[in-house]
């Protein structure tokens, strides 16, 4: 029987979609998220958005955490969503964090993102928001 | 009540390595340090008696965006500004070895660097640039062999004899492992392939350096100034092991080595690292290697200021930043530099901004009086103290991964991948806590800022490639492209050096993906074990 903390755990994936190597942010974060005390899972670099929908939908995680820092948000971020709403996951909430400039991060909230972090986001301001996006669909 | 004299009410100070920073230095700290001038063994002090009064060092901007005609245009504006050597920047598509037609390229298309697929990319990138005359640095690694073999075919294209060409290839996979994930081969047949290049240079294009071992990226992905200088020199040492294995004689390769360091914040850890770096490659040179040539135990190193320190908030602050950076790698007796522009923390610089950081180096160059004297701070207590601690710790590191069994074992253990995460981790941390300030990140913040303006890279640039491509495909001689790719394939399976058909290859515009492809087949691809 799974025991009650284990429910609790907020359970997350971070994923670094497109060619992009720069996982320092990704890591980072994916590190305070468990200190944090949720459940994180890590893809790992070079994923496509078939790999992290198929992540996310195996792993049953409640968050995708975004990292793109090389400009490419703009043709993949869209492309998760789109998998999402194709398997019904509308209910996982997303977060985009990188180099993402103010008029994309409009844009990419209106396709359905939470929430986007650009650089100089501090890890409490990441964690307090996943902590209190996840209870509120609960 | 007053405090008693000799008590200290500052906090413990430590650099960014956590050296501990004394009080005050005086003469105690260096008592029994032997420190010979510039251009004398070890060349702590510089690798040239005379240094910035011979020879200014290179000022080097790191550039390329979109389409290969774009970036020519750059990189002649920035020659016409007064930039004394070019440095390509490629796109993430090609830095992986894919066309731009692949799949995964969409969207990807010259978004952080110049889009190159084939040799006729590369020409249009050198238009009215004599290879002959102007120094080139590729910072490319995984596909190293291929865009070098594109550059050499432009030069005989130019009707420029190789042995007059000069510039470096960066080359250094071991960093990708390590930091910045570029890879795309498993370790071994990827310094294979490093090694091809540093034994054809040698033989065939005397005045380039092969490779351009890199700390830079490690600094960025997080370490401290100690493991990026530990694991550089390490990664240098794990080359020079190759290269002897190889049958190279010492002597023959060792003098074209060339080196990459990041100048970050902590403004006399970095002047002490340079130096360190300089002494503790010497001795390992002369006394691991019995190098016998003073040329092969001199470190020479191309420097950037840290990109990891620019900030998105109040960005004409990172004018400021870069500058006292640049100070410190020009202190610390650097050949050559790149300085950051202030809006890198949004995107690729714009004109504007690249130009401000290209006046940084010139103003530092022409005003500011620092080149006049060879290592000017040599002799300062706190400095040379700091460089004997900088140099210990870093031998430290050196000595463990020794124990490993070199690099390549301890890559494939985590270790340097580890000690990164874990200080990266520390340093967000004492951000967080706002123990370490960033100005206008979580101090002196403001609320509402303007706008600047961005170099601005939309998708046409992925759509004149693809054309460009298509095109090229179609009208260029298949048989022969297939051909040489075959004949690749069967080199990559042996111990024949590549570079001769991979030259075969690019002068019948075999594409970068093409013959990344080709070396897929043969060594397969490489997954990390992420570590945290």
């Amino acid at each position: 029987m799974l025991n009650s903390s284990y429910m609790d755990r907020i359970r997350v994936l971070v994923a670094k979609p497109g060619l992009d190597g720069h996982d320092r942010g990704a890591k980072v974060i994916a590190r305070a998220l468990r200190d944090a005390g949720m459940e994180v899972i890590y893809t790992g670099l070079r994923q496509t958005p078939e790999m992290i929908v198929n992540a996310a939908l195996q792993e049953d995680v409640q968050v995708i955490g975004l990292s793109i820092l090389s400009g490419a948000h703009n043709a993949i971020v869209p492309r998760v969503m789109e998998l999402l709403r194709e398997k019904g996951m509308d209910d996982v909430l997303v977060t985009v964090g990188g180099i993402i400039p103010d008029e994309d991060a409009a844009e990419l909230k209106k396709l359905g993102v939470a929430a986007v972090f650009q650089p100089g986001a501090s890890l409490e301001e990441i964690v307090d928001f996943i902590r209190s996006s996840v209870k509120q669909t609960a | 009540m007053a405090k008693p004299t000799g008590t200290t009410t500052a906090p413990d100070r430590k650099t960014l390595s956590g050296i501990p920073i004394e009080p005050v230095y005086g003469p105690e700290h260096v008592q029994g340090l032997q420190i010979p001038p510039p251009g004398e063994f070890p060349y702590t002090r510089g690798i040239h008696r005379d240094m910035y009064r011979g020879r200014l060092w290179t000022m080097r901007q790191f550039s390329g965006f979109a389409t290969p005609e774009e970036t020519n245009r750059r990189y002649l504006y920035l020659l016409r500004q007064g930039q004394t050597g070019l440095s390509v920047a490629f796109d993430l598509p090609t830095l992986m070895g894919y066309d731009a037609d692949h799949a995964a390229s969409e969207g990807e298309v010259g978004k952080c660097g110049v889009s190159i697929s084939s040799l006729q990319d590369m020409e249009i990138l050198f238009r009215e640039i004599p290879l002959g005359d102007v120094t080139v640095s590729m910072t490319i690694n995984s596909p190293a062999p291929v865009i070098w073999a594109m550059y050499l075919a432009v030069g005989e294209k130019q009707g420029v004899d190789w042995s007059r060409m000069s510039g470096t290839l960066q080359n250094d996979i071991l960093k990708e492992y390590i930091a910045q994930k570029e890879y795309i081969y498993p370790p071994r047949p990827s310094m294979r392939l490093v090694t091809d290049v540093i034994e054809y240079s040698t033989q065939r294009v005397p005045r380039f350096n092969p490779i351009s071992i890199s700390g830079y990226h490690i600094r960025e992905a997080g370490s401290t100034a100690v493991q990026e200088l530990a694991f550089t020199l390490r990664d240098g040492i794990e080359y020079v092991d190759w290269a002897l294995e190889r049958g190279l004689p010492v002597d023959s390769f060792a003098p074209r080595l060339s080196f990459f360091f990041n100048s970050h914040n902590d403004f006399f850890e970095e002047i002490a690292k340079f130096r360190a770096a300089r002494k503790i490659w010497a001795e390992t040179m002369r006394n691991r290697y019995h190098a016998k040539d003073e040329k092969s135990w001199k470190l020479r190193t191309h420097a950037q200021t840290a990109g990891c320190s620019l900030t998105w908030q109040q960005p004409y602050n990172n004018i400021v930043r870069t500058t006292i950076q640049a100070l410190a790698a020009v202190l610390g007796g650097t050949q050559s530099l790149h300085t950051n522009s202030l809006d890198e923390a949004y995107a690729l610089p714009s004109e504007h901004a690249v130009t401000i950081a290209l006046r940084t180096q010139q103003v530092m160059a022409y005003e500011s009086g620092v080149p006049d004297a060879p290592d000017p701070l040599g002799g300062s207590y706190f400095v040379e103290n700091l460089t004997a601690e900088v140099e210990k710790r870093a031998n430290d590191y050196i000595r463990r991964i020794d124990e490993m069994g070199g690099m390549i074992p301890a890559i494939e253990r985590g270790f340097p991948q580890t000690e990164i995460a874990n200080a990266s981790y520390e340093y967000q941390h004492s951000i967080e806590t706002g123990e370490q300030k960033i100005v206008g990140v979580n101090a002196f913040v403001e609320q509402n800022e303007d706008p600047i303006e961005l170099l601005q890279i939309d998708q046409s640039a992925q759509s004149h490639q693809l054309a460009k491509l298509a095109k090229l495909k179609a009208e260029r001689d298949n048989q022969t492209v297939q051909r040489t790719l075959d004949a690749l394939k069967r080199v990559a399976e042996g111990k024949e050096n590549t570079m001769p058909y991979i030259l075969d290859a690019v002068r019948a515009y075999a594409t970068v993906g093409e013959i990344c492809d080709a070396f897929r087949s043969v060594f397969g691809s490489y997954t990390e074990t992420s570590v945290l």
